[in-house]
């Protein structure tokens, strides 16, 4: 055993990792704010406007930032799905249940611009276009994942079959997303793409970038939050919970 | 090994003909969803030809649906199941047999009775050809996948509606791939690489299935 | 040989037990007390796998049953609260198929000795859904008849057994124990083993 695997498991433990946590949360809070202003501001005032679409494309800006954020989500909640089932540390299955909404959530935005966009783009609110149609896949197997996590009374239970189930989605999306992107093709599919507008300048790219950055540290924030309550529920019977509740409010 | 999977396979089968009730009425239920279609969508015939590709599938897929919850759910109640889990053998294997016999009771008379169905919406010979085959590599997948959803929800509550939010999104490729071999032999293109497609999709879930519902087993137990 | 030490165990928010630890040997029985509610099943379930202790060890002939996996499971007859039989099949076709799926084949003429020895003569070819509950028992305790397992473990052997059955159930485990065998029940019937080694372990004392 080396020290550093020790030092690991010391910070995997709920008593160690609940202050540290308090104190990283203004943090990322700060430069969530601070991606998002810039990036926002890149965005709707420093690109230029497109010549095919106006002004109505810099949407854009929120729906791919938040379509890349609900897929990478959905992997670091696999990845700590799959910490827990492999140290079954109590804070991988935390951190796994905590990522669990903001993903739903950055997959719903997703959905939502999409339609936004959709409908001055292509005059309906809803095209079975395969990105739109695999986000949408991947938002009810967000809901499944909660809705399995709810139902189970036992935390321990209902961490590792939710771990099962989030590595079962993950083996599966390149599955799913690969059909969805042959069906489509086979039904000639939506003619406009929305990330290959013709003239995808370099401010675009640093605009999505920058709220991408946003939503990132947004995620962490919220995350930590959530899994400071999820640990408090868990852990009140425990020693370090009591003495944190029996100290008086700053 | 092989003869674990025999005896399981075995008694299901057994079990499922001293119940015959449970397996007709997963048929019947098929046969009802894909006659409510017609009624649903108006009774021309281009239209309906066009999408009998999908009822089939749709409805078959919610045919398999409804008969998980009972795949491992008697043995859970009963205690059948904490022996199964304690057998000396690896219990992917025990899965396994659980999954054949599944297929066998759901699965298999899907299949036969999907080409009888066809012809209410008048598919070609070739596309009921097409469609039986489909259904032939397609549904043992169902049966697999959705092990792994109903050994996840075993005595929860509303198990039932659970399993189908949990398995129905994995289902995606079944059936895009099942109705999409059907369709393309309906309008004369080559429905070989659907079926290939479909035959990789069932290696691979005939592979990952049986360890994810093993450990998916053993938690629901502990 | 089975050797619990420091065991815990956590439902939901309770702890209900902490720091079990024993050891038994081969024509030992060891006869867990304890009132309803303190863990015996839950420590039933540890001693043969189904479930996980928070915290301790469990150890078969010195290694971990962790690690021995499907060769501890070899050696292991376990029988819970349910029958683990099924209503449709008869007590005849209930054991020989629970034999074969614990990889223990018995011949028909063995099950059909097991069934009479156990008081079912003349009902083997009756649906179980038919029988009673103390009958149905019967049947999951027929097993134990031909059951050669070194270490048994038997949560309520003795619920809804009329006198007689219970007397023959405790000779079979008596028989267990002069072999050689080891064995951890519970019961709340005050029975009398007639052969090997009783001890009795009391949780949340």
């Amino acid at each position: 055993m080396s020290n550093r695997l020790i030092n690991w498991f010391k910070f995997a433990s709920p008593a160690t990792f609940y202050p540290l946590a308090g104190k990283m949360i203004p943090w990322f809070v700060a430069l969530s704010v601070l991606f998002g202003i810039a990036g926002l501001y890149l965005g709707m005032f420093v690109a230029p406007t497109d010549f095919q679409q106006g002004e109505g494309y810099r949407i854009i800006f929120i729906h791919v930032p938040a379509s890349w954020m609900s897929m990478f989500i959905y992997l670091v909640m696999a990845f700590w799905a799959a910490l827990g089932l492999a140290f079954n540390t109590r804070l991988s299955g935390m951190m796994a249940t905590a990522l669990a909404p903001t993903g739903a959530l950055m997959a719903f935005l997703s959905l939502w611009t999409g339609a936004l966009w959709g409908k001055p783009m292509w005059g309906t609110w809803w095209v079975w276009d395969a990105r739109l149609t695999s986000e949408l896949i991947l938002l009810f197997l967000y809901i499944g994942f909660i809705a399995l996590q709810s139902a189970i009374d036992d935390p321990r239970r209902a961490d590792k079959a939710g771990a099962v189930l989030a590595l079962v989605g993950v083996v599966n999306i390149p599955i799913i997303y690969f059909s969805v992107k042959w069906w489509n093709t086979l039904h000639q599919g939506a003619s406009v793409s929305l990330t290959k507008s013709p003239s995808m300048a370099v401010t675009m790219l640093w605009a999505m970038l920058l709220v991408a950055l946003c939503f990132w540290m947004y995620t962490i924030a919220v995350a930590l939050a959530r899994a400071r309550n999820i640990m408090l529920e868990r852990e009140r019977h425990t020693e370090w919970v009591r003495a944190l509740l029996a100290q008086p409010k700053p | 090994m092989l003869s674990l999977f025999f005896a399981i396979v075995g008694r299901d089968l057994k079990l499922a003909l001293r119940r015959q009730a449970d397996l007709v009425s997963a048929l019947f239920f098929f046969i009802i969803v894909v006659s409510l279609f017609p009624l649903g969508v108006g009774p021309e015939m281009d239209m309906l030809r066009k999408m009998a590709p999908g009822i089939l599938w749709v409805a078959a897929l919610l045919a398999t649906m409804l008969t998980l919850p009972r795949l491992f759910g008697d043995d859970y109640r009963d205690g059948t199941l904490e022996q199964l889990v304690l057998a000396p053998q690896p219990l992917p294997v025990t899965v396994l047999g659980k999954m054949a016999a599944h297929w066998l009771t759901s699965g298999l008379p899907l299949t036969l009775l999907a080409p009888v169905l066809g012809l209410q919406f008048d598919l070609s010979a070739e596309g009921l050809m097409v469609l039986t085959l489909a259904l032939l590599v397609g549904t043992p997948s169902l049966s697999a996948i959705g092990a792994i959803g109903a050994a996840l929800t075993l005595g929860l509550r509303g198990g039932g509606v659970l399993v189908s939010l949990l398995v129905l999104p994995l289902y995606i490729p079944v059936l895009i791939f099942g109705a999409g071999a059907v369709d393309a032999a309906v309008s004369g293109l080559g429905f070989e690489a659907h079926l290939s497609l479909l035959g990789a999709l069932l290696a691979g879930s005939l592979f990952f299935a049986p360890w994810a519902t093993a450990a998916a087993l053993k938690i629901s137990l502990e | 040989m089975l050797e619990a030490s420091q065991l815990e165990c956590v439902r939901g928010d309770r702890r209900l037990f902490a720091g079990v630890s024993f050891r038994l040997e081969g024509g030992e029985l060891l006869n867990l007390q304890g009132k309803n509610g303190a863990g015996k099943t839950s420590l039933l379930r540890m001693l043969v796998g189904l479930a996980q202790p928070v915290a301790g060890e469990i150890a078969w002939r010195g290694v971990a049953i962790r690690k021995l996996a499907e060769d501890y499971r070899a050696e292991l007859c376990y029988m819970g609260h349910h029958n683990a039989i099924k209503e449709e099949l008869t007590p005849l076709e209930n054991l020989l198929a629970s034999a074969r799926l614990a990889g223990e084949p018995l011949s028909d003429e063995q099950a059909l000795e097991a069934l009479y020895a156990v008081g079912l003569g003349g009902r083997e070819e009756l649906q179980a859904k038919y029988l009673s509950q103390g009958q149905k028992r019967r049947v999951a305790l027929a097993r134990l008849i031909h059951e050669r397992r070194a270490l048994w473990v038997l949560d309520e052997p003795f619920v809804a057994l009329d006198v007689a059955a219970v007397d023959m159930v405790a000779g079979l485990i008596g028989a267990h124990l002069q072999r050689g065998g080891l064995a951890v029940m519970t019961t709340h019937q005050a029975v009398n083993i007639p052969a090997g080694a009783v001890r009795e372990y009391r949780l949340g004392a």
